[in-house]
């Protein structure tokens, strides 16, 4: 339980894919003008990678790993550098379902989300967790809860982006910075910010 | 003729059409600086205080004093005893020279104090110097006015470095503190970090060598003395007493450290001074005194066999490290802490709770105060956010 407890909270702040990675700057940069927004995208891409990573890592490993297709006869294989492709096409088929099922079963969630739903399928924090998940060799318990901890850190980050965003529209930025200009600085300080948990252990 | 009467003969040379109207922001600091402005809002909104921003400013500065005496005391006395141990007769460089009529006996309070204005005044200087260059051609491109923010944000940095901080170092910290910190987003209130700490911040990344370990916090070339909060989080509060410090020494500030802040007695004066005057909210000072105690008496309960940190007692993060200054000081800055009420109790707990933390925990750094704060002021905007809506839901509520 401990174990899973540190995993949790590493993926959240130390190793956060958006401030520590920097994965995810498209929608992270383009959607954080509003804290509400912001926050929608984020349980989005929360509840993607809560299921995306494990449904890639039971693929990875029943399908792609060095002999991992012992379970059919077929030894030596190693379908491993088809890992990325896999994730991808994993991804955007689960985002798809995802959409259809939210739609039929929970209207007011599908259309709380709207457009960020497939607009995630090319969210690189996404295709980033799954990496990530198969280079440390995760089992699938891990996976799960690395998905649940990478996913709340990203909208962690973006919440908080989006708040850091809303009282700068009272400040009296530079005209060469305004828009993006100004939103890479912050990015940037925030990951200062977020620098207090570099080094934890756990 | 008085100041006054000069102020207003030169006047017409800054205002639009004149001469010099592009300095107008230099004007106006001078003049704002000495006298109370006449100006009063237009409409129908009326201020009702007399305390303005420069006021308010001021008194922050002014709070700082009994700091600003025991940073020079305690630079001193540390060199003094540093050079006592070492046996050194003459201080390297050019501080040997004023040096020479005081001696440098460790007892001798003058000498204690002159040896460490003269660790204090350079950075302060060149503080002051480069960041008020910076500030005034913000101020005079951008043609907003030359604010006395600035001059709480020198001297909060100047006491948070250590006394041995190589000079132009302490020139880069302010400039990325003042440029990338405040005046991008567009000078004093439009910031959202602490750009005295941002300034840290950098230097803290940038140069560790220079601001962190344990050879900078006495101003002796080659003097090795680990501060106090540095020797607990290796061998806990053991390794403290046989360092020869007891609570009372360190509540004083006879300690190694960062120039300003080893004096929690000092810090408390200016708390009190903030909170009489209602320029800091108790609020956010009770928040991270709340969030340190509980988070510190949790980690008591837990326990560690291999980590003594663990088993810390508030009172000691209390006195160590920069907690009571950043508290005071740092975490009350109103432009970047929360706005709300309920939200600055909020804000204060997250950083009495991460400091803690970081202290205890992350074993990269031995002190938290000034990352804690950083990554509150982050969400400073956020919690904002939620305690107004929790508001506005409890108001529907009612009104339903």
């Amino acid at each position: 339980m401990n174990e899973y407890l540190s995993l949790f909270i590493k993926a959240v702040f130390v190793e956060n894919l958006a401030l520590a990675f920097f994965l995810g700057m498209c929608t992270f940069l383009a959607v954080s003008k509003k804290i509400s927004t912001a926050m929608g995208l984020g349980i989005a891409v929360l509840i993607v990678q809560l299921i995306t990573v494990p449904v890639n890592n039971i693929i990875y490993h029943t399908l792609l790993k060095e002999d991992a297709l012992a379970w059919m006869g077929i030894t030596g294989v190693d379908l491993s550098f088809l890992a990325l492709l896999s994730c991808i096409g994993m991804i955007a088929a689960l985002v798809q379902i995802l959409e259809m099922v939210l739609d039929k079963f929970f209207p007011a969630l599908y259309h709380a989300l709207g457009v960020f739903l497939p607009l995630i399928t090319v969210n690189c924090a996404i295709l980033g967790g799954s990496l990530f998940m198969i280079e440390r060799d995760y089992d699938f318990t891990q996976s799960v809860v690395y998905g649940a901890g990478s996913g709340f850190g990203w909208a962690l980050a973006i919440t908080v982006m989006a708040g850091v965003r809303e009282k700068l529209k009272y400040s009296d930025i530079p005209k060469g910075l305004e828009g993006l200009g100004i939103t890479f600085i912050s990015a940037g300080l925030m990951s200062l910010g977020f620098m207090a948990f570099s080094g934890i252990q756990l | 003729m008085s100041a006054r009467d000069f102020l207003d003969s030169i006047e017409p040379i800054f205002t639009k059409g004149g001469k010099l109207e592009k300095y107008y922001g230099l004007y106006e600091m001078v003049d704002t600086f000495i006298y109370t402005p006449s100006d009063v809002t237009h409409g129908t909104t009326h201020v009702r205080d007399g305390n303005d921003l420069k006021r308010t400013m001021t008194f922050v500065v002014i709070a700082t004093f009994f700091c600003i005496l025991m940073a020079m005391y305690n630079s001193g006395y540390q060199a003094n005893l540093a050079m006592e141990a070492m046996g050194l007769e003459e201080a390297a460089g050019w501080r040997s020279i004023p040096m020479m009529m005081f001696g440098y006996n460790p007892m001798n309070p003058l000498s204690n104090f002159v040896h460490g204005a003269l660790f204090f005044l350079p950075i302060y200087i060149v503080t002051l110097a480069v960041g008020g260059v910076w500030e005034v051609l913000f101020a005079t491109v951008r043609g907003h006015e030359v604010n006395e923010g600035f001059l709480v944000s020198s001297m909060l940095y100047t006491l948070i470095l250590p006394p041995d901080m190589p000079l132009w170092q302490v020139a880069l910290g302010i400039s990325f503190g003042i440029v990338i910190g405040k005046e991008v987003f567009g000078g004093t209130g439009k910031n959202f970090l602490n750009p005295a700490l941002t300034g840290r911040a950098f230097l803290f990344f940038a140069y560790p060598a220079a601001i962190s370990g344990d050879s900078v916090w006495v101003g002796v070339d080659g003097f090795t003395a680990a501060t106090p909060l540095g020797l607990a989080a290796t061998g806990g509060l053991d390794a403290v007493h046989a360092a020869g410090y007891s609570w009372f020494q360190t509540f004083m500030g006879f300690m190694p450290g960062s120039i300003g802040e080893t004096s929690t007695l000092a810090i408390l004066i200016g708390a009190a001074f903030l909170l009489y005057t209602k320029i800091a909210s108790y609020r956010i000072m009770g928040g991270v005194l709340v969030g340190m105690i509980a988070t510190s008496v949790m980690f008591n309960m837990i326990g560690s066999d291999t980590n003594p940190m663990f088993s810390m007692p508030f009172y000691w993060h209390l006195t160590l490290g920069g907690f009571a200054f950043g508290m005071v000081y740092m975490a009350t800055d109103p432009v970047s802490a929360a706005m709300t009420n309920k939200g600055r109790w909020i804000y204060g707990v997250v950083i009495g709770v991460m400091v803690v933390l970081v202290r205890v925990v992350n074993p990269a750094f031995p002190e938290g105060m000034m990352l804690s704060i950083l990554f509150a002021n982050m969400f400073a905007p956020v919690i904002d956010y939620f305690v107004v809506q929790a508001n506005i839901k409890r108001r529907m509520k009612r009104h339903a």
